[in-house]
């Protein structure tokens, strides 16, 4: 069953499509400052980025209306194939792929680089919704738990050795997924407590953490309710891996990182005393973060306005116009900028998980929040790099950041979806 | 629960978000960034430093180019070292050295790598210079010396040093800075204003253009151009005179307290600390603790006055009504303090006013001194009296000077002498050395000439200044145009000056008379100490002279203060009659004076008490 032209574009669900069209837009006026040179040429310029990103906007409007147009059911339909493609074309890399800065993540298709990774983000997440809700899928069983991982670590296993571990970083957003759709939550608990694990021992090592796990679990069993019965060989067990855990994060922190890892920890969490050692750090692997952080500082409360950021100007801030394009809007925007910027992407989320919850399809809820978790980890990390909240991660901020694959599959992914939401109504 | 799982986590970030986004931007932003902003680059515009002049409009200082050979390290590329060194005539392990900083300095910037190439090594490195990249020669500008004296008036600049920084914001690390003499006192006239221009960096450190289009740049304010007091061929002469001697000249103009000449003894070449050579030449001078001649002695030496004080404790004496030009006093070939003589040397007899001064005879000043004192009723009120009396005359505090250093001298008060022999347990005849200039008192060589212009005056003078006009206008600061009066009145000074005229005529120096020219002048002899292994030991007397010429209309009034010169008449009568005749005539007649005044030294003198054996004192013959 489809649709004219004429109802898809009344069902859309217009206030996205409006907070999408403010990202693009505004990320766009950033580029156009951050790349501008001194000879002012044309917007239309191909061989400037801001005339170049301008073409790509114009491509990935293209694909918004062949999106639309489609039939609904075609992605649901051949998701498993486009899951396979992309697996297919992440093993071809390591034949045929192009190195651009170390990395192997690329197709060189002449006048375009392919980067099958970004493909691959999308084609997971419908591979997942397709698998999850099939009405044979039970999250309960452990098998099909583990089928679910499975889809979502594939991809992850080809992209780590490109190396390009900002990309397989991603693919674990998928997870949210699987927590929204059954999957138990203890695993989620788990999670949280070995990275808080992780970084209590980095920060005050492995003696100082069994004090506090210790203090921890004599807290829980004075004030736990008398009626509460607590199994004690699980418990001693849960202890145990924790404590081992932590013993072997120093192991694994000293031998299996290498030292530009450890760096950059050591810059997060501030591990490094050596002054003289955290001056080099800090002019090497810290240096953006230095740089971005400072120009956002610059900005202060209403920025030095459009076309004035000194920082900007002088290209201090590495890679401005794509992973760091947020400290230009700090500097250039100022806390308005900045803070508005924050809302726009807070709403958009929040409305994107309002819409994905009222889809009557498991398929379509399941995708909605597989691209969502998609988008929401990019914008997580992104932003929390580059104002010196997470360490250093090279991905791009959705909708903002300068490049073509990027902008084209994030908008696919979003229209998608749009058109499902859509559609879901005929459908029934 | 599992529905608002991701929307929790969206609302978490995004709170996470706009508070560090808040301390970044709130908080830690501070609006003189610019400042600091590293894409910002300030590029000063140095206007040229002003000219001096002296009080006949002769060039003393100018500027000449100096050319710094700089570079740029990540620049270079391998070269020919040992040739290179060679045209810059530094050895390979300075060489190295020097790439070594500046690598350190930064890789980008430019450093100085041999600063200030004589003028032959620029020509020639000149041709050569596009054979080394990353290598550039900048031209700075240096002062230029047309004089080799008055170091000690002139000064000299050196590089802004940390704490000029800390308290100054006006200066940037690498400029230069006025440090001791008119170019310390004037400097922010000589320096003018730099212009600055804000040039937008990017992070290789290029240029990319004006900082918002050059609206915040300034325009050099140029340095404007002094005329001092000093009469060059009279500083040039007096440094000369003063070859192989230690002390300080100092000759005013009494009628508008314009100092003529301020020489200090020994002296060096100004132009020693400009120059690659600076920092060498600099320490010789500074580490040599034994003749100082980066110690002014026309300005901070500070010996008894000598007899030229008599001439004030005279005018004070009839000031007071004490005496007149006619009292008489008995020389004893000396005087008695209780049963104990102090000696004289004028050869005894009755002395008046004229000859107790014109033979130099202490008894008559002891004499005089204790009328003083005796008129009233203690020894305190007195004091009191002949302290502001001898205060008027620019004595006992700091002349005002417009010179970066200068001392005070010293006139004793009763508080002095309470402290130290403790209250009323002194009175005048403890104090009788001041009579003849010699106890307590103390003053330096500009304050001598400074008193002797207000004899010549009759009773006033004018702060002694060394500015004359700044720019193409006169000075007109009240502080050096207005009148000074002493406390005492002009009909006083007739006696005392013509007793000073009979110095020359009949007295102690009557045979360094000039002729056609009416001097006064008043010889003076200090006895003067230092410790030998914790032993005083006297040595030579100092050779004191304080004149004015012409008497009727004093042109020139002069103080000259020669260490170890023995008596007064000999060392420094000589010369101060040599400089009134050069001021006054423009040349010398009595060469054989003049010659034997450049001829003679006084470094044996200086010898004897650093020989470690015995030596003799005043010796006669020389």
């Amino acid at each position: 069953m489809s649709m004219s032209g004429k109802n898809v574009l009344k069902r859309l669900d217009w206030l996205t499509v409006l907070l999408f069209i403010m990202l693009v837009f505004f990320g766009w006026v950033n580029i156009y400052s951050t790349t501008l040179t001194e000879n002012h040429t044309s917007i239309f310029d191909m061989s400037t980025l801001y005339g170049k990103q301008l073409f790509f906007i114009g491509i990935s409007t293209v694909f918004i209306v062949i999106i639309l147009s489609l039939d609904s059911n075609f992605f649901e339909r051949f998701s498993s194939l486009f899951y396979m493609i992309s697996l297919v074309l992440l093993l071809g890399l390591f034949l045929f792929g192009k190195t651009i800065a170390g990395a192997t993540s690329w197709y060189d298709l002449g006048f375009f680089n392919f980067q099958p990774s970004e493909l691959g983000k999308l084609t997971a997440a419908l591979a997942l919704a397709k698998y999850l809700s099939d009405i044979q899928t039970d999250l309960k069983k452990t098998k099909h738990q583990l089928y679910g991982v499975l889809i979502i670590l594939a991809p992850v296993i080809l992209i780590v050795p490109q190396p390009d571990p900002g990309s397989a970083l991603v693919y674990f957003s998928l997870f949210f997924v699987l927590f929204r759709e059954g999957f138990p939550l203890q695993y989620l608990g788990f999670a949280l407590l070995f990275i808080l694990l992780f970084v209590t021992t980095l920060m005050f090592g492995v003696i100082w953490v069994g004090i506090g796990l210790g203090i921890l679990t004599s807290l829980f069993f004075l004030f736990k309710k008398p009626e509460l019965k607590v199994p004690t060989l699980p418990l001693i067990l849960f202890l145990v891996l924790c404590a081992a855990f932590s013993f072997s994060v120093n192991f694994v922190y000293e031998n299996v990182f290498e030292q530009r890892h450890r760096d950059r920890f050591s810059l997060w969490l501030g591990l490094e005393k050596d002054p003289v050692r955290l001056e080099q750090i800090k002019k090497t692997i810290g240096y953006n973060t230095y740089q971005s952080e400072k120009a956002i500082e610059s900005g202060g409360f209403l920025g030095k306005g459009f076309l004035e950021g000194t920082r900007t100007k002088g290209d201090f801030v590495p890679q401005q116009h794509t992973d760091y394009i947020f400290s230009s809007v700090g500097e250039e925007w100022g806390f308005l900028g900045t803070v508005s910027i924050i809302i726009t992407f807070t709403l958009f989320f929040l409305r994107l998980i309002y819409v994905a919850e009222r889809q009557k399809k498991d398929f379509q809820r399941m995708y909605g929040y597989g691209i969502i978790s998609i988008l929401l980890i990019h914008y997580f990390i992104n932003i929390g790099m580059v104002i010196g909240l997470l360490p250093t991660v090279g991905i791009p901020l959705p909708f903002f950041s300068y490049g073509g694959s990027g902008l084209i599959f994030f908008t696919a992914m979003l229209f998608i979806f749009l058109k499902f939401d859509a559609a879901r109504l005929s459908e029934l | 629960m599992r529905r608002l799982l991701l929307s929790s986590f969206v609302v978490i970030i995004g709170f996470v978000f706009v508070g560090r986004l808040s301390y970044l931007q709130l908080f830690s932003f501070s609006p003189d960034q610019v400042l600091e902003d590293p894409a910002i680059k300030a590029v000063y515009d140095y206007p040229e430093r002003g000219y001096v002049y002296d009080r006949n409009g002769k060039l003393l200082v100018g500027n000449q180019p100096a050319y710094d050979v700089m570079v740029i390290p990540r620049e270079t590329k391998t070269l020919d070292t040992l040739e290179f060194c060679s045209l810059l005539s530094v050895t390979k392990e300075d060489f190295v050295e020097k790439m070594r900083r500046a690598r350190i300095y930064s890789p980008r910037l430019p450093s100085v790598l041999v600063p200030q190439l004589s003028k032959e090594d620029y020509a020639r490195l000149q041709e050569k210079m596009r054979k080394y990249q990353g290598f550039y020669i900048q031209k700075r500008s240096l002062r230029d010396y047309k004089t080799n004296s008055a170091a000690n008036v002139l000064g000299y600049i050196s590089e802004v040093n940390e704490t000029d920084l800390r308290t100054n914001p006006y200066y940037r690390a690498g400029e230069l800075k006025g440090r001791t003499g008119i170019e310390k006192q004037y400097e922010e006239i000589l320096r003018g204003r730099k212009g600055v221009k804000y040039i937008q960096k990017d992070r290789f450190n290029r240029d990319i253009g004006p900082y918002k289009n050059s609206r915040l740049d300034t325009l050099p304010e140029l340095g404007k151009e002094i005329h001092i007091t000093i009469d060059k061929d009279l500083q040039e002469y007096g440094e000369r005179l003063m070859v192989g001697k230690r002390g300080g000249i100092v000759a005013l103009e009494p009628e508008t307290g314009e100092i003529l000449a301020m020489i200090s003894g020994p002296t060096y070449d100004p132009a020693l600390l400009v120059g690659r050579e600076r920092s060498k030449n600099y320490s010789t001078l500074h580490y040599d603790s034994i003749s100082r001649p980066t110690w002014d002695r026309s300005i901070l030496a500070q010996p008894s006055p000598g007899s030229p004080f008599k001439t004030l404790n005279a005018l004070v004496a009839l000031q007071e009504g004490v005496i007149d030009s006619k009292t008489k006093f008995t020389c004893y070939n000396g005087f008695y303090v209780g049963n104990q003589k102090k000696g004289c040397h004028c050869g005894g007899g009755i002395r008046d006013m004229n000859s107790g001064i014109f033979r130099s005879c202490n008894a008559y000043f002891a004499g005089t001194f204790r009328k003083i004192y005796g008129k009233y009723n203690t020894t305190d009120e007195g004091m009191d009296v002949w302290e502001r009396h001898m205060k008027s005359f620019g004595l006992g505090d700091y002349l005002g000077v417009d010179l970066p250093t200068g001392a005070p001298g010293r006139i004793p008060d009763k508080g002095f002498y309470d402290k130290w022999y403790g209250d009323n347990r002194w009175a005048s005849s403890t104090i009788i050395s001041n009579s003849i200039g010699q106890g307590e008192v103390a003053a330096t060589p500009l304050q001598l000439a400074n008193m002797t212009a207000a004899i010549a005056n009759r009773g006033f003078f004018y702060t002694p200044h060394i500015i004359k006009k700044i720019g193409d206008k006169g000075i007109d600061d009240p502080k050096y145009t207005q009148k000074r009066y002493t406390t005492i009145n002009p009909q006083h000074f007739g006696p005392v000056v013509q007793a000073m005229a009979n110095v020359y005529k009949y007295g102690t120096a009557k045979w360094i008379q000039i002729p056609d020219i009416d001097i006064a002048g008043k010889t003076g002899t200090v006895e003067n100490f230092t410790k030998i292994d914790g032993e005083r030991v006297q040595l030579t007397d100092h050779s004191i002279f304080t004149a004015f010429a012409p008497v009727n209309k004093p042109k020139i009034a002069i103080a000259v203060y020669i260490e170890n010169g023995y008596y007064g008449a000999r060392y420094a009568g000589h010369i101060a009659s040599l400089m009134i005749e050069k001021f006054i005539k423009g040349e010398i007649t009595r060469k054989d004076l003049e010659r034997k005044m450049l001829e003679k030294t006084l470094e044996h003198e200086y010898a004897k008490p650093l020989s470690g054996e015995p030596f003799k004192i005043n010796e006669y013959v020389w």
